[in-house]
């Protein structure tokens, strides 16, 4: 649990610190923050999320601060001269925001030794680089519970877009979520391989909606999904950023990334001279992740019961992947009361009993 | 009123003065583009145009960029010439990517001068053989090229995605989709140290040298010419049409297949899905701004290479939206294509006159 | 029973905007020009659809910008080609990356926001018909649109003097220019309608499919349209057959996995190119066949002999 005592400390109190004592600051020199973003900032949801961070951060420490973001840069060898450059400029911090990114960091990191680096989802780390998540399958456990009660055909369908472990544990914490308050339920899980294409996206909304879906999740990036929900009056989970504007009626909740606590704290630890290279893999206790907009017309009942699950969930009472559980072929994974560890969540690659379709070995 | 009059031969000092007359419109427009957008117009420019060209790593790094494009487009412009459309050395690109990365991996725990080329040889037969498709397709069947090296662009993606997420994947890699990390032996050595520039580079140079004297000075380059000039002379000579389009698939397969091995081998280091960025499409613009010329090529090679490093520098600097340099991308290339005409035409002013 | 109409409103949909991209460049290529900038147009269409859609409320205001924006695009492309003779296939590629980029530029304040339902078809009794009333006179009108698009862009090759001119200057510009047709007039002119469909392949993408913008949400489809026409042999028939059978795998691929098909998604995703390329090699054996539609001239300039 060591990213939760860094987490819940370090983020709450130097988010607090920063706004409160900030002044006190012996900087002469501005910090100069730097941002890569995978998509583009219109993208509304993945990169969009991580712009909304630096916004933070800008308006955490004003002109103490000078951010510089770059939009649209390619995984691979782009992202490896953006990086450099933005060390070269005399960058701080450095924020690569998209697993791809992982090598070409770890490759700059190694060529600036003075620069601070942090890769978002990615496991390698040096003295100079530190790595930094968000627990989404918290989210989608609360929002699985969500779904499980609302839905009346007892199924519901899963937008994935690719097989590596973030999503498959999505799917994983959403089920269990869903069959923990409905026994009957049933996830029907289609994969489009791709993270953003609004027309496939709907086209696989579509699908599941006329296979009786009734309760939609995504995992890609853009809110077509929702918004077909909202046309043929199911309803949907929002993914990364809050969606409701295409789901009004359709939305019942929206697990929101936000990355702007965690930002803050750093550059700011930064600012400090107390930055270290850390793991941090924060959820909905660190304020990293919210669920926002639950909508009004989701019963008192239920909303109570997604809400003590939240609360438990945040407070570290309990834990998503708890035993006694099984993998999908049926052999056992936790024994009872035992819970994932953080090692067992990270590599995971199978679903959990119960789910029903197969997965790429 | 103006007219365009076709000149009898090309004007050699057009074809120099061209490129010249376009880059200088371009900055005249991107001026006022990026006025209106209220950024300063003139360090804009600085930024894309010129400070590049003041620094040893951008430099290095134009290289880097400028590989793939070069090698891809000196083997399409072979075909271009013979009216074989090749549209999809993207895919090409990628199946030599992991038919060399897969040599790479295979061989992984050994070392050796010999594995380099054994991967790019790797390399290029991948790319022939996902050429070979279409080629095929053509001359059994009568397939349009275009669209079935098109529709094989998307198979490659997905090829390469699947096996990435699968059999390829770095076993110490948390199941995350990537291949391990290349080891020493099986990347390229670094050309200058400390930048990025690699020994790709050097092979896009041969490519050129080895196109140019082809084309220039053996038959068949000749007959290619011929075949696309005027097919039906071709024919009459008794040229072989399946022939011509197996060999220009072929070629320019493999060294879009070479391509994507530098590529991988190179400033990547592993097999990742996010490989393909659209260097087989780019390297079609750029077998046109060098007019199919391997000489030309080269210099629409590193003039597009420029552009994207200019752009990524002025994004960084002015906070410019990167859809800003593409529109700027976009404007340079018309007025590439635009000021040819002045290459093959003259332009006359013929006052008006009433036809009796 | 209700399941297969739904698959097939799912066809319908997925291949809208494919017919008229697909149905635009047809006419351009009969012409002999090659337009490779179609990806281009359709995202300039989607987001000039898009945005004025939601700036005046007005959906007829919203297909019409798409159509000019397509054009535009189209006649910047016809300048370029026609008058100074530039290269087609590296202008097109050009046109892309253009479009693309100035699509993102214009869009960037735009996303985030979503527009309402297109208007559908509502006939009394005939749309409440159980089953079939939904499909054939329950969709959008975009959706007739496009079909009717193809009939008139076939009748017009058939039976008009001027789809008789277009395909005339396609296949012998030199001679279609001896008799006194305006060569360039004529392609200027299939340009523009080729852009004008692009254009509103995007919007339908844009404004009634999502309906929202997002930077690059064409997401090749200006590709597929492409191959589209060569796989259609010319034939708009074809191309709206070949638009509804890429629709067709895509929707049926994810509706197989819905149902539990156990093949990895990214074979699945295949499927739509590789049965394209399949039905291609079907058809086109029959090499006489593909020769008596394919326009002679394709990609190469017109220069007026003086």
């Amino acid at each position: 649990m060591r990213y939760q005592s860094f987490t819940r400390l370090t983020v709450a109190a130097l988010a607090a610190a920063a706004f409160v004592a900030a002044p006190a600051a012996v900087q002469a020199k501005k910090m100069k923050v730097g941002f890569v973003y995978v998509g583009p900032i219109g993208d509304h949801g993945w990169s969009y999320q991580h712009h909304q961070g630096l916004l933070a951060v800008k308006k955490a420490f004003g002109d103490k601060v000078e951010t510089t973001h770059v939009e649209n840069v390619p995984e691979g060898p782009d992202a490896e001269r953006v990086t450099r450059q933005l060390a070269q400029q005399g960058h701080d911090i450095i924020f690569t925001t998209s697993f791809g990114f992982m090598n070409p960091t770890i490759k700059v990191a190694k060529q600036f030794p003075k620069v601070k680096f942090e890769h978002c989802s990615g496991f390698k780390r040096a003295k100079n680089v530190a790595t930094y998540n968000i627990r989404y399958y918290e989210g989608r456990y609360v929002n699985g519970v969500i779904a499980g009660r609302m839905t009346k055909s007892n199924t519901v369908g899963y937008i994935a877009s690719f097989p590596i472990p973030e999503v498959v544990r999505g799917i994983n914490a959403a089920y269990l979520g869903a069959k923990s308050v409905n026994p009957k339920v049933k996830f029907k899980i289609v994969w489009v391989s791709t993270w953003f294409d609004p027309g496939k996206e709907a086209d696989a909304a579509k699908a599941l909606a006329d296979q009786g879906a009734d309760v939609i999740f995504q995992h890609t990036d853009s809110p077509a999904a929702m918004k077909l929900a909202e046309q043929r009056g199911i309803s949907a989970i929002g993914q990364a950023s809050n969606m409701k504007a295409f789901g009004p009626k359709a939305q019942l909740a929206a697990a929101v990334n936000d990355w702007g606590p965690y930002y803050v704290a750093r550059v700011k630890a930064a600012m400090d001279g107390t930055w270290k290279s850390t793991d941090t893999w924060g959820g909905i206790g660190a304020g990293m992740l919210t669920i926002a907009s639950v909508h009004s017309r989701i019963p008192a009942d239920v909303r109570k019961q997604a809400e003590k699950v939240r609360a438990d969930i945040a407070g570290g009472k309990f834990h998503p992947f708890t035993g006694p559980l099984n993998k999908q072929d049926g052999k056992p994974f936790l024994k009872a009361g035992e819970k994932a560890g953080d090692g067992l969540l990270a590599g995971m690659n199978f679903y959990v009993q119960g789910i029903e379709g197969s997965l790429p070995k | 009123m103006l007219r365009l009059e076709p000149r009898r031969e090309p004007s050699r000092a057009m074809q120099v003065l061209t490129p010249v007359f376009a880059v200088v419109l371009t900055i005249l427009a991107g001026l006022v583009l990026f006025a209106i957008l209220g950024k300063d117009p003139f360090r804009a420019i600085w930024l894309i145009f010129f400070e590049p060209l003041t620094q040893t790593y951008a430099l290095a790094e134009l290289t880097v960029k400028a590989t793939p494009l070069i090698l891809i487009g000196a083997g399409l412009a072979m075909g271009f010439r013979a009216g074989v459309w090749n549209i999809g050395a993207e895919g090409q690109f990628v199946a030599g990517a992991l038919a060399g990365g897969s040599v790479a991996l295979a061989l992984h725990e050994t070392a050796g001068l010999w594995i380099m080329p054994l991967m790019c040889i790797a390399g290029m037969l991948g790319g022939m053989a996902w050429a070979a498709i279409p080629a095929f397709l053509r001359t059994r069947f009568n397939a349009n090229e275009i669209l079935t090296s098109l529709m094989l662009v998307y198979v490659a993606i997905l090829l390469l995605s699947a096996l990435v997420h699968g059999p390829l994947r770095d076993p110490e890699g948390l199941n995350f989709p990537e291949s391990r990390l290349f080891s020493e032996s099986m990347i390229l050595p670094i050309l200058i140290e400390g930048t990025r520039a690699h020994v790709g580079f050097i092979l896009a140079l041969l490519a050129i040298a080895v196109a140019w004297l082809f084309m220039e000075r053996h038959l068949l380059g000749f007959q290619i010419k011929v075949q696309g000039q005027a097919p039906l002379a071709a024919r009459f000579a008794g040229y072989s049409e399946k022939r011509i389009v197996w060999m220009c698939l072929l070629t320019s397969g493999a060294l879009a297949g070479l391509a994507g091995t530098t590529e991988a081998a190179g400033p990547v280091g592993q097999l990742v899905p996010a490989l393909p960025i659209g260097y087989g499409f780019t390297a079609i613009i750029v077998a046109f701004l060098g007019r199919l010329h391997p000489f030309g090529i080269l210099l629409g090679g590193l003039l597009m290479a420029l552009t994207y490093i200019g752009g990524e520098a002025a994004q960084i600097a002015m906070s410019l939206p990167s859809a800003t340099t593409r529109v700027f991308q976009g404007m340079l290339l018309f007025f590439l294509l635009a000021m040819d005409v002045l290459v093959g035409s003259r332009v006359r002013w013929i006052p008006r006159t009433v036809h009796g | 029973m209700e399941l297969v109409v739904n698959i097939l409103l799912g066809i319908v949909i997925a291949a809208t905007p494919l017919v008229f991209a697909a149905i635009g460049e047809l006419v351009v290529e009969k012409s002999g020009v090659l337009n490779l900038g179609v990806e281009g147009m359709m995202i300039v269409g989607a987001i000039a659809g898009f945005s004025v859609t939601i700036e005046s409320g007005n959906y007829l205001a919203g297909v019409i910008s798409a159509i000019a924006a397509g054009a535009l695009m189209a006649l910047l492309f016809g300048f370029l080609t026609q008058t100074l003779f530039a290269n087609q296939v590296a202008t097109g590629l050009a046109l892309t990356m253009f479009g693309l980029g100035l699509a993102a530029l214009w869009g960037q304040d735009y996303s985030g926001k979503a527009a309402g339902n297109f208007p559908r078809l509502d006939l009394p009794v005939l749309s409440d018909l159980p089953l079939v009333g939904k499909l054939l006179f329950g969709q959008d009108y975009l959706v007739y649109l496009s079909i009717l698009l193809v009939v008139g862009v076939s009748w017009f090759f058939r039976k008009t003097r001027g789809g008789l001119i277009v395909r005339a200057i396609g296949e012998n510009h030199d001679a279609a220019h001896a008799i006194g047709y305006p060569v360039v007039l004529y392609r200027y002119l299939a340009l523009m309608f080729g852009g004008a469909c692009a254009g509103l392949g995007g919007a339908y993408l844009s404004v009634v499919q999502t309906p929202f913008w997002a930077e690059g949400m064409t997401a090749g489809r200006g590709w597929i349209a492409l191959a589209l026409v060569v796989f259609a042999a010319w034939r708009p028939g074809r191309a709206l057959l070949g638009a509804y059978l890429f629709g067709g795998i895509t929707i049926l691929q994810l509706h197989s996995q819905g149902f539990g098909v156990k093949v990895e998604a990214q074979y699945l995703s295949m499927l739509p190119y590789l049965a394209t390329i399949a039905v291609l090699v079907i058809i086109s054996s029959d090499r006489l066949k593909v020769k008596l539609n394919a326009p002679a001239c394709l990609t190469q300039p017109f220069r007026a002999a003086t």
